[in-house]
């Protein structure tokens, strides 16, 4: 009885908050009810006993993708007005895809046949003293290892892609190298002096220390480059 | 050889705790802090606190109202009026300090010849109110009343050095 | 009578009682603890700066954190005019509730957790995930430049150390063969996992001090920086909420690290002498003995370290950590196969 009554107050509150999403005029409100969607989605999955499925959902979902999610629609400076001003003129257009995409889906559905043992099989879905984590893992690691591990590459070559993409040096950020800041020593770069009481710096003739050779050279080059930059800046102007 | 070191410190994170290790040292030092409104910190004889206006011993003020100090002040935070007196002498009839422009640079005390306007060992003498701030000849000989052990005592310690 | 209670306590409704029972039992102390561990950063702080710390308020000023929250209640709530109230009221509320109800699966003994249910890592990591959102609500909906910058540093600051946490619980996972809190603290009873698995205890107590945005990761605060960072406009008791969230999440983290690599409630050297005469001592007074330990580092580090600045700190999320955890884990996994000592190894 209660695990009836919290199925029907989570399924509510889901479709309710996902009818929020598509309806509600500010885009971050959106997001949020997108996430209060995601959570309930996982209230369900822990009622039908799923809970590795809904916590991982959670994780995924509500704690990194709906993040960014939210991250890029915070960032966004949208003017509603003008995205709401075409709504009656391309209504027919979407009404169109709509039509089609309901057709398919009823062909689809009015086509599907059910494996014969799949009712009895939901009947038991995990056997016994396992968790269904173990059940998951035990069917994941061995029937469908190709799969995932398919999968995965996929989702790699996506990731390597998005790298790529976006990764280019253009020399024109200064970037801090660590490990050479963390190598200098004292004696790299400190000389000790001794001046004579009443000599100026430029008596003694030592305005700075002198640099090893090959800093010397990198820093000469360096700039050379930035005096580079100067010029074609002026150009510009 | 000094990669090898190089690399284990790193990896050790040697840096880390040997930071670590200065900030629990001094987590099990004596403490300085000092308990303020039932300890003070000592004050040097040269302090240069509230003012105050003193009086000679048999009861006369000193001021003579030669205005050095008003025409000394940077901050022209000191206002005096002048007239003789009964007995003929010259004395003050307003002598006012304006608590909120001084800036407590000593030149008022520096510049009196007769040690009349000094600045006093006091300086807890916060207001709620502006116009407290806004000191007048009673307040001063108040101060100078009330504080006078004190300050001549200061000025017998600073007198070497004068 | 006893009978009667007892009878009462199996209905469902018993039940709910029970649990609400059991909830403040853990919760109440919680709160306590959250308080003092205020003060405790006071003065700490303080006496690695050679100060005092809170001395005034009752003896050794151990009532200053009641102070402080008689002062916050009578503060007027300010609702900037440009903020979205609802959200605005909510972001509080939200970081308060998440540090609250993760405490739900945390075994302080050995079944003594409210909740003890099969995948606790997971439901604790999912729960720390979502610490994120009072930050960028609150940052959102004050609508304010400053906390928007600090929200922004924030989301992604925490879903970067959250990868590199997963794959070290992901190896505390492996050696202890169950996502079960309870299973994973008694499969330590012959070693703790902060002995093998050293570098990923270090990096997890780090991870944990980005994850709470604590000292020297505390970027989304940055006072020097952005004042405040999310929580500028914030005063009265809304700022008191972020507040003992923030506390409550760094108790949660510090019971978390106990949990995986310090056996919990486990009497440390089990076997021998010592270990029988620490095996007197009861288990919640070891485990709350063990996260004031983790505690106080925390404090520790808060007064030694400078504030890391925002490119280093994804560096060392991202360049740093995730591929050494990585690497851990293949080495680990890889040792427990070669010398068959994987757990349920079927």
């Amino acid at each position: 009885m209660i695990a009836a009554l919290a199925f029907y107050a989570f399924a509510a509150v889901l479709l309710a908050s996902a009818a929020m999403v598509v309806s509600s005029r500010n885009p971050v409100h959106s997001v949020l009810f997108l996430i209060l969607a995601f959570f309930n989605a996982s209230a369900l999955f822990v009622l039908a006993g799923a809970e590795f499925l809904a916590m991982t959902l959670v994780i995924v979902y509500v704690g990194a993708v709906a993040v960014l999610f939210l991250f890029v629609v915070m960032m966004l400076d949208i003017n509603f007005v003008q995205l709401r001003e075409g709504f009656q003129r391309y209504l027919p257009v979407g009404l169109a895809v709509v039509v089609v995409l309901l057709a398919e889906l009823a062909m689809v559905l009015g086509g599907w046949k059910m494996a014969p043992e799949a009712m009895n099989l939901r009947f038991a879905p995990i056997a016994a003293n396992t968790s269904n984590t173990v059940q998951l893992g035990k069917l994941i690691y061995t029937d469908y290892i190709l799969i995932f591990q398919a999968s995965g590459m996929i989702l790699l070559v996506a990731m390597i892609g998005a790298i790529v993409l976006t990764l280019r040096d253009r020399g024109l950020t200064r970037k801090q190298n660590i490990n050479a800041q963390t190598r200098r020593t004292p004696a790299d770069t400190l000389v000790l002096v001794d001046a004579r009481s009443g000599a100026g710096i430029g008596e003694l003739g030592i305005y700075r220390p002198k640099a090893p050779e090959s800093v010397a050279a990198a820093h000469d080059e360096h700039h050379d480059a930035h005096h580079g930059d100067h010029s074609s800046a002026g150009g510009h102007h | 050889m000094a990669f090898l070191d190089r690399t284990a410190r790193t990896f050790l994170l040697a840096e880390l705790a040997s930071g670590m290790a200065l900030t629990l040292r001094y987590f099990f030092k004596r403490k300085v802090t000092i308990n303020y409104p039932y300890e003070k910190g000592p004050i040097s004889p040269r302090f240069k606190g509230e003012h105050a206006l003193r009086r000679y011993p048999n009861g006369e003020e000193r001021c003579i109202a030669c205005k050095l100090c008003e025409a000394v002040c940077p901050a022209q935070a000191i206002t005096i009026e002048a007239e003789p007196r009964d007995d003929g002498s010259r004395r003050t009839t307003r002598y006012d300090i304006d608590m909120t422009k001084c800036i407590y640079c000593g030149l008022c005390e520096e510049a009196c010849p007769v040690d009349a306007i000094v600045e006093g060992p006091n300086f807890e003498f916060a207001t709620e109110t502006r116009e407290e701030l806004m000191y007048n000849k009673d307040k001063l000989l108040a101060n100078g009343d009330r504080w006078e052990p004190e300050i001549a005592r200061r000025l017998e310690l600073d007198a070497p050095y004068r | 009578m006893v009978d009667m209670v007892l009878e009462f306590l199996k209905t469902p409704f018993g039940i709910l009682v029970l649990t609400v029972i059991k909830a403040l039992a853990l919760l109440v102390p919680l709160l306590i603890g959250v308080a003092y561990l205020t003060y405790a950063e006071r003065k700490v702080l303080g006496a690695m700066q050679l100060r005092k710390g809170p001395n005034v308020v009752g003896p050794f000023g151990l009532f200053q954190p009641f102070a402080d929250a008689i002062k916050m209640i009578f503060k007027e709530t300010v609702i900037p005019s440009g903020a979205s109230p609802a959200l605005f009221l909510m972001a509080p509320m939200l970081t308060f509730g998440l540090a609250m109800i993760a405490w739900a699966v945390i075994p302080v003994n050995d079944g003594w957790a409210i909740a003890d249910i099969n995948v606790g890592v997971l439901y604790l990591f999912a729960i720390s995930s979502l610490g994120v959102y009072g930050v960028i609500i609150a940052g959102w909906a004050s609508n304010s430049k400053y906390a928007f910058l600090g929200a922004l540093r924030s989301a992604a600051q925490m879903v970067s150390y959250e990868v590199s946490m997963g794959f070290i619980m992901v190896t505390v996972l492996v050696c202890a063969g169950s996502l079960n809190l309870t299973a994973i603290v008694n499969a330590q009873k012959t070693v703790w996992f902060a002995i093998p698995l050293f570098p990923m205890f270090i990096m997890f107590f780090i991870s944990t001090l980005a994850e709470t945005n604590r000292s020297p990761f505390d970027i989304p605060e940055g006072e020097s920086e952005i004042v405040a960072g999310f929580f500028v406009e914030y005063s009265s008791m809304s700022f008191a909420l972020f507040f003992l969230g923030e506390y409550a999440n760094m108790i949660l983290m510090s019971s978390m690290t106990t949990i995986l690599f310090l056996g919990g409630w486990l009497a440390p050297f089990q076997g021998t002498i010592a270990g029988e005469l620490f095996m007197l001592i009861p288990g919640p007074i070891w485990f709350i003995l063990k996260v004031c330990m983790i505690l106080f580092c925390f404090l520790w580090v808060r007064a030694t370290f400078p504030r890391y600045r925002y490119d280093q700190l994804m560096r060392l999320g991202w360049k740093v950590f995730l591929p050494f955890s990585l690497f851990y884990l293949v080495l680990v996994a890889g040792v427990l196969v070669f010398m068959g000592w994987l757990p349920h190894a079927a």
